[in-house]
């Protein structure tokens, strides 16, 4: 028989406080297979893990049960314990009795008999083990990112700076993102375009990174140091290898369209570069729009460019591409004002949303910077803002904060003042929240040199009269009423993922909150990974963050990928579920049940094989199986029946 | 009553002249309302100290000269020692005081229509206290 130390942990008084060790030990230490008892206060501790190394060590033990809390928590320390003794680490269990009865128990006789089942039933399992070794895959040490705003600018700059290739895919045009579009940043006013545009060219002349702009991932398979992804690379309708990108076609295009950079306030042409920093600098055909796709008259670009890049092939192409990990950061969008009937439902034009109002302010913006009013191009003089439009709304709206929008409003305000002394910025808003570098600051300066109005409180409605928009609020810290005749009225609208996230997310088989935000491993502990190995999170595609947040998160993500790359070999969890052939009848019940593709009916042999990589140890095929051919390793029937028993009464 | 606010109406001369007699930035404060809560007159005011500086804020002087707030001021300066803005409150009580004052209010204090038996009951130090206050 086995040998098997069992070790109780006090965990301070979490555990002894309402589990009696000592009555435990009392009851353990005859118990079939049990060579060793002992306690200690802090088993995780260095002198706890010495103690189970000495004991391994000095009485020859095969097996080590250690009573303590999740293994969630500690599996890892003990494993590395009981490997450093020499021991196999899948010899190791944990018996869960903090989380999963000293915590959620008060009467201390009750939660003492069931420690010692769960403890008993530990051992039972214990005694099956069988020593096992981590499977070893191959890594293609390449990175994908999905989405080229300043978060998979930055991941893509920091991997590929650290020697890996990494291909970059963007759904429009050109790189940069929402930071592309913003007028200056908070809160020490520096253009957005001016530290974002460096970045992009590094981006465009790094010899690491393949830019795929225009392009969208449509199928991924594959695993964590394998994965296989087929990128669509949308039709431009010229070829880009021949474009020099000199924009005389978007001069010459007679077809005028709104802009979708400038948020519709500037012009495009049906030939178009979203803005003159476009990286690369090249120009696609809005095939819908185009005169020439339309009624095939026209043409007119084609004969203009001097390089004869245009043929108007509208023929998207496929490439699949083999990498490593993939970094999904699609960031955001604003929530429309179109769905905000309250506040004009995008009908009135001069209610205009925080990004809109950033192309206003932007020197490259549609009105070169000058605040004017999007109906008539009027200066504003006095001028709304408002806050948590929509965010901090769950019985209307979305319950989160967006976080971001007291600071930009903040800058708008300041902004604005700085360009029309003479206007007046009024800001209502519910509760200030200033929480970063010189925030505060930033805020107070607004308040106190720029004379911004800050006004607490929601506002309830608006509406046009005359040429002005009469807005009805409350300050609360006042109790008064306040109705002010605005010549133009911002709203900070709440910031939701983009579009198409959904559709990605199922595709790389990760999980989304409620509102489509990309969801974390662990949200203190793994912020930058999703549940799935091998794919990380980067920017505002996880929650709303500012420049600074998601570029330390981007560089996060980054790191986690060069860790993984600095592997010589993946190794994955033996705990899977194979196949013994020898009962197997091939009747793919265990196909359909698993979660992971991991198995797959040969028809030839009637049998099922499993990709080993690809099984992340559910047990769904186990616990399906009609034969018993699919035992999981270290969760055999036999096990999981002599665990039931001892908890039941009957073991041993 | 809603109070309508426009730029006319925030920066008006009296809001300016405030600001400029008190010198402090009305705009500075934050609402935090530390002025109200450590004041030892505030149960006989009608407007708190930190609701004074936000209609101050909003232009609207008249609406605090019709309260009774700087003439139940005691000018013990708490507001202003604990100001985490340092927005001096009590220099804007003493602002608004002499705002009222030039404005025409009429004398308030009415010390010659004082019994001399009365005059001898009161202590001298609150006299003196009264005409810095009404008077400045």
């Amino acid at each position: 028989m086995k040998k098997i130390g069992v070790f109780l942990c006090h965990c301070g008084i979490n555990i002894s406080a309402t589990v009696d060790i000592e009555k435990a030990m009392e009851a353990l230490k005859d118990y079939p297979g049990v060579a060793h008892i002992e306690d200690y206060k802090y088993m995780c501790s260095d002198p706890g893990q010495q103690l189970i190394k000495k004991k391994i060590k000095d009485l020859g033990l095969d097996g080590v049960v250690v009573c303590a809390c999740s293994p969630t928590l500690h599996e890892n320390t003990f494993r590395l314990t009981v490997k450093a003794a020499g021991m196999n680490e899948y010899k190791m269990e944990m018996a869960n009795i903090r989380e999963q009865c000293s915590w959620v128990h008060k009467d201390k006789t009750v939660a003492t008999e069931k420690a010692i089942k769960i403890i008993k039933s530990v051992i039972e399992k214990a005694r099956l083990d069988e020593a096992l070794d981590p499977i070893e895959v191959d890594i293609t040490r390449k990175a994908m990112v999905i989405g080229a705003g300043v978060a998979g600018i930055q991941t893509a700059l920091n991997i590929a700076n650290s020697g890996y290739e990494v291909i970059l895919v963007e759904r429009e045009p050109s790189i940069g993102g929402k930071m592309a579009q913003l007028s200056e940043t908070f809160p020490t006013l520096d253009c957005s375009q001016c530290i974002l545009t460096p970045k992009m060219v590094e981006v465009s002349n790094h010899p690491k990174i393949k830019l795929m702009t225009y392009s969208e991932v449509v199928d991924v398979s594959g695993f964590v140091g394998n994965f296989k992804v087929k990128v669509k690379r949308k039709a431009t309708g010229l070829d880009w290898d021949v474009c020099n990108g000199c924009g005389l076609c978007t001069e010459k295009c007679p077809k005028k369209l709104p802009s979708e950079f400038d948020q519709g306030l500037g012009e495009r042409k049906a030939i178009y570069r979203p803005f003159p920093q476009a990286v690369p600098n090249r120009v696609v055909i809005d095939f819908e729009n185009c005169t020439y796709m339309q009624s095939g008259k026209c043409g007119i670009c084609q004969k203009v460019c001097p390089v004869k890049a245009i043929d108007f092939d509208k023929e998207d192409k496929f490439v699949e591409e083999e990498v490593g990990a993939i970094i999904c950061a699609t960031g955001f969008e604003t929530y429309s004002v179109k769905d905000i009937p309250e506040f004009g439902g995008g009908k009135l034009p001069d209610v205009v949303d925080g990004l809109t109002f950033e192309r206003i302010l932007s020197a490259s913006g549609p009105t070169g910077g000058e605040v004017r009013r999007p109906s008539d191009g009027k200066v504003p003089k006095d001028i709304v803002f408002l806050e948590c439009v929509c965010s901090r709304d769950p019985e209307h709206y979305l319950p989160y904060c967006s976080k971001v929008c007291c600071m930009y409003t903040v800058k708008h305000a300041m902004l604005y003042k700085h360009r029309v002394h003479d206007g007046q910025p009024y800001v209502f808003y519910m509760d200030m929240r200033t929480g970063g570098k010189g925030y505060e600051e930033f805020y107070q300066r607004a308040a106190e040199e720029d004379k911004v109005v800050f006004i607490r409180g929601k506002v309830s409605k608006l509406y046009q009269d005359d040429d002005k928009i009469v807005v009805c609020g409350v300050d609360t810290l006042s109790n008064e009423t306040i109705e002010i005749r605005a010549d133009m009225v911002v709203l900070a609208t709440a910031i939701v993922p983009s579009k198409g996230i959904r559709e990605l997310t199922k595709l790389l088989k990760i999980q989304i909150d409620q509102h489509g935000f990309l969801s974390e491993a662990h949200p203190k502990l793994r912020p930058v990974e999703s549940l799935t190995a091998g794919v990380y999170l980067a920017g505002c595609a996880q929650s709303p963050r500012d420049i600074p947040d998601t570029v330390s998160q981007a560089s996060g993500a980054a790191s986690m990928v060069c860790t993984l790359f600095a592997n010589e070999k993946l190794k994955h969890e033996p705990i899977i579920v194979g196949v013994n052939e020898d009962i197997c009848s091939g009747c793919g019940i265990c196909t359909v049940v698993c979660p992971y593709d991991a198995r797959k009916t040969n028809l030839e042999k009637k049998l099922v094989e499993v990709n080993e990589v690809l099984c992340e140890g559910c047990g769904a095929c186990a616990a399906a199986c009609p034969s018993g051919a699919a035992q999981q390793n270290n969760y055999t029937d036999n096990q999981i029946n002599a665990m039931i028993k001892a908890i039941l009464g009957k073991g041993g | 009553m809603a109070i309508s606010l426009n730029k006319e109406k925030l920066r008006t001369q009296e809001c300016e002249k405030l600001q400029e007699v008190s010198g402090t930035n009305v705009y500075s404060c934050y609402q935090c309302g530390n002025c109200t809560a450590g004041c030892p007159c505030v149960d006989a005011m009608d407007i708190p100290p930190h609701e004074v500086i936000r209609l101050a804020q909003f232009g609207q002087i008249e609406k605090i000269l019709d309260s009774n707030t700087m003439w139940i001021c005691a000018s013990c300066v708490t507001c202003s020692v604990r100001c985490p803005r340092s927005v001096d409150i009590s220099g804007v009580m003493e602002a608004l005081r002499q705002i009222a004052l030039q404005n025409g209010n009429e004398d308030v204090t009415k010390l010659g229509e004082l019994s001399s038996e009365e005059l001898e009951e009161l202590p001298q130090i609150a006299v003196i206290s009264n005409f810095r206050k009404l008077t400045s």
